[in-house]
């Protein structure tokens, strides 16, 4: 039952190409020559990290393909250079999906690029991140080495976890070559529910539903209204909609909105103010910040807008357990992630030297440092 | 996930014993370690007599035993630094342990190692209604974690088989799984920060209380990392809601064939089963002889397949499964709603190993993973090897995710047995990893699994796993030589992979 690239649409195969051979001398000449790379897939994510000075380009665009996709093992291998639209549509087509509902920030997006950044999309706190998805990885290293990591089974505990280790790593460990994921089927029915509430609430509400057993693929509050997502068999999601009320969207509207949101083309995301994410443990309350605040991920996720005393921001989401990142737009040259604590940056300095010994891996883009 | 062993967990059985280390003489250095580590901890923290050491000489992998330099047993987070920073100067290597229940031999003592006992951090620290999370020590127990969520209608996913006896710290060193892990994930699926500290006693504090954390993802690295990178003093989990509703359907199959298929038949009809276990006629005559669940002598193979939600969803799921199961041939099929039902279908083949290990003196358990479509292949040449060596072999599938445990029978004190055992159990491995699965699943490798590691990574991947131990632990003190075998030891053992005719690393020194 196992389809593999040739057998599936026409073109496909047709556009497949395996470049791994080419990336790697370009790996092994950079190493050679300590020549830093910039890596990208479908550059729509060049907005994110920091700046850093040019690399030479390393374009994955090309490398691309589905290898092996098994949709009755539930597992998807495929080329990091593979177009994230091209891979939904075809997990589509068999009634499965990503579990994490990745935004693309744009039609270029590759699913490498989408690892890289680590990047997760409204169903998130339901149904599991992008590194969790991940079964395993080939990769490059640093040395121009292609190394494999992981495999293509549910569970798997020979050796470090190092594919899991490369999301989210911006491309500073390593190059992504092919990646292995896990695929769920799509849910059967899918509502959103609608109604006005007050933040406090809002907030309250989203926990204490996830605390209990129900179906939830989705919320976000606006500052007015409180949307909740249900997704499962036709009956559960009935029985839970009765059970928590609020106004049913249309399903088109309520699609559109949920797309809008992930792919921040919602009207609170537009502007070039800067967009500052804080990740924090979902039950806390309202913060006390100037201007409105986009809340996902069960409160999980809280989005601001505008120019913002960074320390104060960072500061206010390690007291609720999380941390801050400028996502888009102000300074990039100074750190735009959360920074980390002395002993934890000396680890990660440590550990990146392990992988990419001459930091000619993007490097500069997660830290100044890294 | 560590499988309830066959014997105790701390004691180990003396009838599989291999070799029986003579315990070195006091040196000077060692009195003065003792000293400082008495100093440290409490009088009663510090065990080195040769029979308080004796519980701690194996893990649930009783063949391989070792008498450590001494046991210590501290009670808080200063106390482990303590150890570790003693440990540090007198150059010492540290084995951490949590209940002993592994099946690897990843907490087998060294012996000139101090063995280092977490069981006395053993308090739940905090639950978090509201963020729906618990705060804990390494040393608490896996379903103690669930017991404690239980009145607030939460739960701790994971379920290794030991579950009762394990420790959430051993847990996050193996990245244990369970019987639900197909729908509900892993350890590492369900952990949001660790408190860790160093081989030298530095405190580092991965993950975050949010669901995601700035950084490399040292949260899946230190999953799984079986005590090589750092110990784990303190750990928050993600606690989930309790079902609304449970059922179990028990499915007898004439062939493993038709049992495989009807798994795939279900996944493929967009159901996740909460539970997907299968097991041979061994495996079900040995667990009816044990625990008399009323398993069908007569069938080759049968599915336990458990289905959790809203009730009115498993109205039409059941129903829907049921139609599956029969379409691919399954004969008398039970469905257990009412949970003493449900837990005697379970206890089956919960009491698997323990049920098979009366079969004969001796069991070697296997651990692969596999893609499923390649199940019949698989136990197909086990059978023959099987009839090749003269061992039976009785076999436990966790069919939703490919994990395959086949128990090879074999009796140690008969001539040439152990060996006949080790060498088939190899060749499953190798062709696991052969047929794109892994040398273990869930048990970790330990000790045991070393030479198997050979065949599955090549020596540039090894070479990078130990640049990552080095990066955390450069005087590779934190239990060294288990998991990541050394290149010397693949070069060894002839079974290393390598790309075009020659070794990436010519230059590198053979660790």
């Amino acid at each position: 039952m196992c389809i593999m690239a040739s057998c599936l649409s026409p073109n496909w195969s047709v556009f497949d190409i395996d470049q791994s051979q080419t990336l790697q001398v370009a790996v092994q000449e950079a190493h050679a020559r300590s020549q830093p790379l910039a890596i990208r897939g479908g550059g729509s994510k060049t907005f994110y990290g920091r700046q850093t000075p040019a690399g030479d380009l390393l374009d994955l665009g090309g490398h691309r393909g589905i290898i092996d996709y098994a949709p009755n093992e539930l597992f998807i291998t495929l080329r990091a250079g593979t177009s994230l639209q091209a891979l939904e549509a075809q997990l589509a087509e068999a009634g499965q999906m990503l579990p994490f509902e990745p935004p693309h920030f744009g039609p270029a997006a590759t699913i490498g690029g989408t690892l890289a950044c680590g990047f997760s999309g409204p169903r998130r706190p339901y149904a599991g991140s992008a590194r969790d998805t991940v079964l395993g990885m080939r990769i490059l290293n640093g040395q121009g080495e292609i190394l494999r990591f992981g495999g293509q089974v549910m569970k798997n505990v020979a050796g470090y976890d190092v594919s899991r280790l490369m999301v989210g790593a911006l491309g500073t460990l390593g190059v992504l070559l092919e990646v292995s994921l896990k695929v769920l089927p799509r849910p059967d029915s899918t509502v959103t529910l609608v109604r006005p509430m007050d933040p406090v609430t809002a907030i309250q509400r989203m926990n204490h539903w996830a605390g209990q057993p129900l179906p939830l693929s989705a919320t976000a509050y606006d500052g007015e209204h409180l949307y909740v997502r249900l997704s499962g068999t036709g009956s559960a999601v009935r029985a839970a909609q009765t059970r928590l009320g609020g106004e049913r969207l249309p399903d088109a509207e309520a699609a559109a909105f949920w797309v809008a949101l992930r792919e921040q083309r919602h009207v609170f995301f537009q502007g070039d103010a800067p967009l500052w994410r804080l990740a924090v443990a979902p039950a806390t309350p309202p913060l006390p910040l100037a201007g409105q605040t986009l809340i996902e991920w069960g409160g999980g996720q809280r989005w601001l807008r505008g120019a913002r005393d960074a320390t104060a921001l960072r500061q206010l989401a390690a007291e609720h357990g999380g941390h801050a990142t400028l996502f888009r737009g102000g300074d990039r040259r100074g750190e735009v992630f959360h920074p980390l604590t002395p002993p934890l940056l000396a680890m990660q300095q440590r550990l990146k030297a392990a992988f990419d010994p001459r930091a000619i891996l993007n490097s500069g883009r997660l830290y100044a440092t890294l | 996930m560590p499988e309830v062993s066959p014997a105790p967990a701390v004691a180990c059985a003396a009838t599989r014993r291999r070799k029986v280390p003579t315990h070195m003489s006091a040196s000077p250095d060692r009195t003065a370690l003792l000293a400082e580590l008495q100093a440290a901890l409490s009088a009663d923290a510090v065990l080195r007599g040769a029979e308080d050491l004796r519980p701690y000489e194996c893990d649930g992998l009783s063949v391989l035993r070792e008498l450590p330099l001494c046991v210590v047993l501290p009670v808080d987070r200063e106390g482990v630094r303590a150890v570790l920073q003693i440990c540090q100067r007198h150059g010492v290597a540290v084995v951490p342990r949590g209940a002993g229940t592994g099946l690897s031999g990843g907490a087998r003592p060294i012996r000139d190692a101090v063995l280092l006992s977490l069981a006395r951090l053993h308090h739940i620290i905090a639950i978090d209604r509201e963020n729906r999370t618990a705060r804990v020590q390494p040393g608490v127990r896996n379903l103690a974690i669930s017991e404690a969520a239980r009145p607030l209608g939460l739960y701790y996913a994971p379920d290794p088989s030991s579950q009762i006896a394990c420790s959430i710290g051993g847990n996050v060193a193996e990245n244990s799984g369970g019987v639900h892990c197909l729908k509900y994930g892993l350890t590492v699926h369900n952990l949001l920060e660790l408190d860790v500290l160093t081989a030298t006693g530095e405190t580092l504090r991965i993950g975050s209380q949010a669901l995601d954390s700035p950084g490399y993802d040292l949260l899946a690295l230190m999953t799984g990392s079986e005590g090589l990178l750092g110990v784990v003093t303190e750990c928050t989990v993600r606690l989930l809601p309790v079902p609304e509703h449970v059922l179990v359907l028990l499915a007898a199959f004439s062939s493993v064939e038709a049992a495989a298929e009807s798994v795939s038949a279900i996944i493929a009809a967009g159901i996740i089963p909460a539970g997907l276990e299968m097991m041979d006629r061994l495996a079900i005559e040995a667990a009816e002889d044990f625990v008399h669940a009323g398993y069908p002598r007569d069938a080759a193979a049968i599915l336990l397949c458990e289905l959790d939600g809203p009730a009115v969803e498993l109205e039409e799921r059941v129903r829907e499964v049921e139609t599956l199961l029969q379409r691919h041939g399954a004969g008398a099929i039970r469905i257990a709603e009412d949970a003493a039902t449900r837990l005697l279908l379970w206890k089956g083949r919960k009491a698997a190993f323990p049920a098979v290990g009366r079969l004969a003196p001796d069991y070697y358990c296997m651990d692969g993973t596999i893609p499923r479509q390649r199940l019949a292949e698989v136990l197909g040449r086990i059978t023959a090897w099987s009839a090749e060596y003269g061992l039976r072999v009785a076999n436990v599938f966790h069919a939703g995710d490919g994990n395959l445990h086949p128990l090879i029978l074999y009796d140690a004190n008969a001539e040439g047995q152990l060996h006949a055992a080790e060498e088939f159990g190899r060749r499953i491995l190798e062709l696991c990893v052969a047929v794109g699965g892994s040398v273990t699943g869930e048990h970790g490798v330990g000790v045991e699994k070393l030479d198997s590691m050979c065949v599955q990574f090549n020596a540039a991947e090894l070479a990078q796993l130990h640049r990552i131990k080095h990066a955390f632990d450069p005087e590779g003190r934190l239990n060294p030589g288990k998991a990541v075998p050394s290149l010397h030891r693949c070069a060894e053992l002839g079974a290393m992979h390598v790309h075009h005719g020659q070794l990436p690393f010519p230059e590198l020194e053979r660790f």
